[in-house]
């Protein structure tokens, strides 16, 4: 396996997500950012729907979006994981759904993107091409030794998000395997072996609404061949991926950088598009955790975005703010989107108007 | 209605395994592999039986590495409602029918050191898929399996070919039953243990194995219910503003997807808890039927099941 003939495809744009910081979206994935705001107020909800192919172009049009960061975020990912191993951990038992999530991805990525994968299949012999990142490699499904890693680990390391399995039993799921290199702000090493319960205890008011209890009854009954969607939101400085507790030494004090003169540039809305798909042979429940940044002055060029973004801001109860960790900067937020917001109407829906 | 996409199947193999069992093979109708799937799982099998629509669960049997097809057994219950009966008379190879994505309500604990299995009758079916998955895993199982005779001890022999010592067989009319007692007591530590056959017989063994003291989450068990057959009743769906008439072969479900209402379920056996129904009003008695609403909800009246559970009475709202 090489990186070496990865910029062959001028799609992919070769970026950094520390340091100088050379991520930036071109003017087509600003277009597609998947804005999370379908009105001008937000509720926290579990806001649940069908992960069915949507428009097409979209973030969602395939059931697992490679877009123009694609071989950079990889890229990222072999370095957290160089610097931290414990990233990527998968309690024994989690195999099974490992090599199922393989499956997935694997199929997904050959079906929906033939010029950069292919998979072929003998039997148990699968032969797989992963063209942007040079992999061309052959091994048997289901038999750990013909892989350089462990079977989420391996197809995780070509797949961008983070992602967690879940095993379910006792009317309950537990957290038992996971690659998580851009999570905002949790911990795999912390969280793994938890119930569904104890992992979401953090989150200010959703636990008196009962809006968990009732999600982990519905994803108990999650099916195979009908996943689903939803989405969250935060706030990053910087187009940092990796804002893990591990690492908040180096990110945390960054917030207090920001001026009037720089929040453009350099405030970023985080949105996680998070799927939920149940796994045929190990009937465990994959969590895929897809991470998109915008920075404010990409975001204010669609007006209908800024508009929103500076009304559901202001309007944020206390809680939310400081559990999104942005309260401090709240204020500077506000002063800077309400430029761009002249009080007009906002149209329905969170697509950017035409 | 449940928001996965049907398969469009069809019957390919009808197999009369003895006096009472029949086994059906299901290829998908565009050529294509079937969803790989979990030992352990069920798929629901729509039937038109002359202008009623019956679904009906039944646990997968096939090996859940071939994805060639999905196989099922049918046990007739000649005083049912007629789904296995129309199974048995009506099912041809060559027919089209739909049937379910696989549901796993019955899964295995892969953290266990050995899997305990213990089934009767019929119950065995999930156990096949089970046991050709552990074994393709390299997993550590031993199969208990208790008929009636040899005539119905349906896939003894076929198992023992494959298994070997792994399987124990038991026929109640030469006098052998299962020494239960002894058989869990000398169990190796973080071992799991699965049930699945006769009510009386699950009840037996997890009881017996809840005296011995083994941990619940090491518990797993497996009993579809039947819908029971039953007086007419009438039904008020608040939310959908319909009135539905559950006939006396009919299970409250069916007469409500008969009227058009898409309600969701996913084993139609009273044990998933994905059709549960809010009851607003109740001039009667509810029959509770489902082994999914606890006590205090079936004396609150709060709620009820309607893929098995009906009601008496002169008035019933539900919201739905
Ligand atoms: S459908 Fe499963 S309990 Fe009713």
């Amino acid at each position: 396996m090489s990186l070496d003939d990865a910029f062959k495809d001028p799609f992919f744009r070769d970026e950094s997500f520390f340091g100088k910081y050379t991520y930036k979206n071109s003017p087509a994935a600003i277009k597609r950012f998947p804005f999370p705001f379908p009105e001008d107020d937000y509720m926290y909800s579990v806001n649940m729907e069908p992960h069915v192919s949507g428009r097409p172009g979209s973030v969602f049009e395939h059931a697992f979006d490679v877009d123009e960061h694609y071989v950079s975020e990889m890229r990222d990912r072999a370095r957290v994981l160089a610097d931290d191993p414990l990233r990527c951990q998968s309690l024994p038992h989690m195999t099974l759904a490992g090599w199922d999530l393989l499956e997935l991805i694997m199929e997904s990525f050959a079906r929906d993107y033939p010029q950069w994968f292919e998979l072929h299949k003998d039997g148990n012999k699968w032969h797989w091409i992963n063209r942007p990142l040079g992999i061309d490699d052959k091994f048997t499904f289901l038999d750990e030794s013909t892989l350089p890693y462990g079977p989420m680990e391996y197809i995780t390391r070509q797949a961008q998000g983070d992602f967690t399995l879940q095993d379910q039993r006792e009317d309950n799921l537990w957290i038992e395997a996971g690659m998580v290199t851009s999570q905002a702000d949790w911990s795999l090493d912390f969280d793994i072996g938890m119930s569904f319960h104890e992992w979401h205890a953090p989150v200010p008011l959703a636990g008196k609404m009962g809006v968990f209890d009732r999600a982990l009854k519905f994803l108990l009954q999650l099916q195979h061949g009908a996943p689903v969607r939803r989405f969250n939101w935060t706030m990053t400085v910087d187009p940092l991926l990796d804002t893990s507790p591990e690492n908040y030494h180096k990110w945390g004090p960054s917030k207090t950088t920001l001026s009037a003169e720089n929040i453009g540039q350099r405030q970023h809305l985080r949105v996680e598009l998070q799927t939920l798909f149940r796994l045929p042979r190990s009937n465990a429940i994959a969590f895929p955790i897809r991470c998109y940044l915008i920075s404010f002055e990409d975001l204010v060029s669609q007006p209908k975005w800024a508009r929103r973004l500076h009304r559901v801001i202001k309007n944020l109860p206390d809680e939310l703010a400081t559990y999104k960790g942005f309260i401090r900067n709240r204020p500077l937020m506000i002063e800077y989107l309400s430029q761009f917001d002249d009080g007009a109407p906002t149209s329905p829906g969170w697509w950017a108007d035409e | 209605m449940s928001g996965a996409s049907k398969i469009p199947a069809i019957v390919t193999e009808v197999v009369e395994v003895n006096s009472l069992i029949k086994r059906f093979r299901f290829v998908r109708e565009d050529g294509g592999p079937m969803p790989g799937f979990s030992g352990g799982s069920h798929t629901v099998v729509e039937m038109e039986d002359d202008g009623r629509r019956r679904l009906n669960a039944y646990s997968l049997m096939s090996d859940p590495a071939d994805r060639s097809g999905y196989e099922i057994s049918v046990r007739r219950d000649d005083g049912g409602r007629g789904g296995s009966m129309f199974m048995h008379a009506r099912v041809k190879p060559g027919m089209r029918m739909q049937i379910s994505q696989p549901v796993n309500l019955f899964g295995l604990d892969l953290r266990a050191k050995k899997h305990l299995m213990i089934a009767g009758g019929i119950g065995i079916t999930p156990f096949i898929a089970q046991m050709a998955q552990l074994d393709g895993l390299g997993g550590r199982f031993e199969l208990h399996y208790a008929a009636r005779d040899r005539e119905l001890g349906a896939y003894m022999n076929e198992l023992s070919a494959r298994y070997g010592e792994r399987v124990h067989r038991y026929y109640d009319t030469e006098g052998q039953a299962i020494d239960l007692p002894t058989l869990l007591k000398g169990q190796p530590l973080g071992t799991h243990l699965y049930v699945c056959g006769p009510k009386g017989m699950i009840n037996w063994v997890l009881s017996t194995a809840q005296k011995q003291g083994w941990p619940k989450g090491a518990l797993h068990s497996e009993e579809f219910l039947a819908p029971p057959v039953g007086e007419a009743f009438q039904v008020d769906l608040a939310l959908s503003g319909v009135t539905v008439n559950v006939g006396a072969t009919q299970s409250m479900l069916e007469a409500i997807e008969a009227a058009g209402i898409d309600a969701p379920y996913l084993c139609r056996g009273g044990a998933c808890g994905q059709c549960e129904c809010k009851v607003r009003e109740a001039e009667g008695e509810l029959l509770h039927y489902d082994h999914w609403l606890s006590d205090e909800q079936k004396e609150a009246r709060s709620h009820i099941m309607p893929c098995v559970s009906r009601f008496k009475g002169s008035r019933l709202v539900i919201e739905l």
